[in-house]
């Protein structure tokens, strides 16, 4: 039972497709992702990598093919439920809560894990301060975890580039997700902050034991943590494997890689 | 968390104090007529602001209809109060229940009117909340209520015919208005006000209010990490809403005569004017701009008539420049580098906020 329970892959993608007009972005897509991998989702510009997560965190709905979660059929669903579900993700250009804290950005992340109603707040009943001090301290080990519990103060949009990406991973994180999707954590970032967040991403992987799915173009970074790999090209796959066999395909160098 | 506490509890208590003083000056008689006379509507003013600041600063959605809930919470608060006039004994009992009446009213239409609303954002919804706005003016300006020993009658546009002459009593006179009787005190305002700025301010310190602002500041990351964002933009506005119909209870109670037609276009602006230079988001800007705007204009500006709109209008043009404009963005980053005083103030804040989080843990 449990063999059976370990060899279902966390995320599975069934002939995943979506179509905008004319245009096929991502064409009959299949992936499987075990738990606990760290899985590479590259190609050039405009290959489609950003639109399968949309249709994976439910900001567009495929046109056809299928999304499992724990083998259970999430295709379609809202991006509320597919959270809920277990999928947190980051975005490509950050998007913090700019004008909240580095802290209430945290307990937002945690919202459906603070457990009182409405009225119960603006009563401040019991399990208001039960809740609020239960999750303000989640919140503070989360950050702490990301060295950013010097910052539980300042607002958001004032940290540091580095460290705004960091609170993204945070904030997802605080979802208590089983997967986590990165989009382009590397971007924009110098080679001292890449080796950081290198270091960043395996450590998530390790402490809290999750499967997680990026997006990048750094190739240091991809051949540096990712496992396995899928490559994108014109919304179809390129290549598929363990990451070194796939960077020495032909058809990846060519479409991608460069000689 | 502790430093957003303080803060409420520095705004709570001084508007406490200054409500309080203000009232006990008016009722000692030490105020003339005239400033007296300011301190309802004032009060009023105060709760509409920090009401509309809820959907304006903290959702983050531009309303422009915020004097059409007002309007339906004086009308149904008048009307429930004319009509159970000689009914229900204890005054303040019936004013009360008025009040609360309108107030639940101006909740119900929030949530009519934002299930559909809330689907647009940003500029449409602004129109259609305008809109709305102008609806319920409208609607109230041509209701038709009497009351005879059969019941209630009810006309629109046209008064109802059916009545027994003898014993009618008109309650709502279409575009006359009603005549509420004049309950609201400077007293009541005091209190209704403290209750309204406590249940926004504690509605905004908890995990609603930080669902609706990570709504404001970014409704797809919000969607990501869980957060229902219909829901809490649907509860943000009924809020606001509700208070806007506490606020437009007191108003109804206020007047000897109250018509419709000040329920316009122009006092939906007038408050987005308040909650727009006291900053927003901030509930305590809200109160001083309010204060500020609304006390000068009558006190020292009633010789500019007219004018005293067109004024207002500058203002607002140039708040906005003020805080948007790439030129005063750097001005004011000038001014602030330039101060040595305003480096001392937040090395001393620092000090204090560390030793206050000390003595909490």
């Amino acid at each position: 039972m449990s063999e059976n329970a370990n060899n279902t892959p966390v995320l599975e993608l069934l002939e995943l497709s979506i179509q905008f007009g004319g245009l096929h972005a991502v064409d009959g897509l299949n992936l499987r992702i075990k738990k606990g991998c760290l899985y590479g989702l590259i190609g050039p510009n405009g290959a489609g990598k950003t639109t399968v997560f949309n249709m994976i965190t439910g900001v567009y709905k495929p046109t056809a093919g299928s999304v499992l979660l724990n083998g259970k059929n999430i295709t379609g669903k809202s991006p509320v439920e597919i959270n809920k579900a277990g999928i947190a993700r980051t975005f490509q250009n950050i998007r913090l809560f700019k004008a909240m804290s580095v802290l209430d950005n945290v307990k937002a992340g945690l919202h459906n894990e603070t457990k009182y109603t409405a009225i119960e707040g603006v009563l401040r009943l019991p399990r208001y301060f039960r809740e609020e001090k239960r999750v303000n301290e989640k919140a503070r080990e989360l950050l702490k975890v990301f060295g950013l519990e010097d910052n539980i103060n300042s607002i958001a949009a004032n940290l540091p580039y580095g460290k705004q990406r960091k609170l993204e991973i945070a904030r997802a994180l605080a979802t208590d997700p089983k997967l986590l999707l990165l989009d382009e954590p590397a971007a924009g970032m110098n080679p001292n902050e890449t080796a950081e967040l290198m270091e960043t991403i395996r450590f998530v992987r390790e402490q809290f034991n999750m499967t997680i799915l990026l997006i990048e173009h750094d190739m240091k970074l991809v051949s540096g943590i990712c496992e396995e790999l899928t490559v994108l090209n014109f919304g179809q796959e390129l290549a598929q494997g363990e990451t070194a066999a796939v960077l020495k395909d032909p058809k990846v160098i060519t479409a991608y890689l460069g000689e | 968390m502790r430093k957003q506490t303080k803060n409420n509890l520095i705004t709570f208590s001084g508007t406490a104090v200054l409500c309080f003083l203000m009232a006990g000056l008016s009722t000692a008689g030490v105020l003339d007529n005239k400033t007296t006379g300011l301190l309802v509507p004032m009060g009023i003013y105060i709760i509409l602001a920090i009401s509309l600041n809820l959907t304006v600063g903290i959702l983050g959605e531009l309303s422009l209809g915020h004097a059409g809930f007002m309007c339906i919470g004086a009308y149904v608060s008048g009307a429930f109060s004319l009509i159970f006039q000689n009914t229900i004994s204890p005054v303040w009992l019936r004013f009360a229940l008025a009040v609360i009446f309108g107030g639940i009213m101006a909740a119900v239409f929030g949530v009519l009117i934002g299930i559909p609303v809330l689907r647009l954002r940003g500029d449409y919804l602004a129109i259609v909340t305008l809109g709305f706005g102008e609806i319920m003016k409208s609607i109230a300006n041509n209701v038709y209520l009497t009351m005879d020993k059969n019941g209630l009658h009810f006309g629109f546009t046209v008064p109802p015919t059916n009545v027994d002459e003898a014993t009618k009593q008109e309650l709502l006179k279409g575009p006359i208005g009603m005549a509420a009787p004049q309950d609201t005190n400077v007293w009541i305002v005091a209190v209704v006000l403290l209750i309204c700025l406590a249940v926004l301010m504690l509605f905004i310190d908890s995990r609603s209010g930080r669902a609706c602002m990570a709504v404001r500041d970014n409704y797809i990351a919000a969607q990501s990490v869980g957060i229902n964002v219909t829901k809490y933009r649907l509860m943000a506005f009924t809020l606001s809403a509700a208070i806007a119909g506490v606020a437009g209870g007191l108003y109804s109670h206020s007047l000897s005569l109250l018509a419709a037609k000040k329920f316009d276009y122009n006092l939906s602006i007038l408050i987005l004017v308040f909650v727009v230079l006291g900053g927003l988001g901030s509930l305590r800007g809200s109160i001083i701009a309010t204060i500020i705007l609304y006390a000068l204009p009558e006190l020292f500006l009633r010789g500019a008539g007219n004018l005293r709109m067109l004024l207002y209008a500058i203002v607002l043009v140039f708040m906005m420049l003020w805080t948007n404009a790439p030129f005063f963005i750097a001005l004011r980053e000038k001014i602030a580098a330039s101060k040595p005083v305003m480096k001392l103030k937040s090395v001393f804040r620092r000090d204090k906020s560390d030793k206050s989080a000390g003595g909490a843990a």
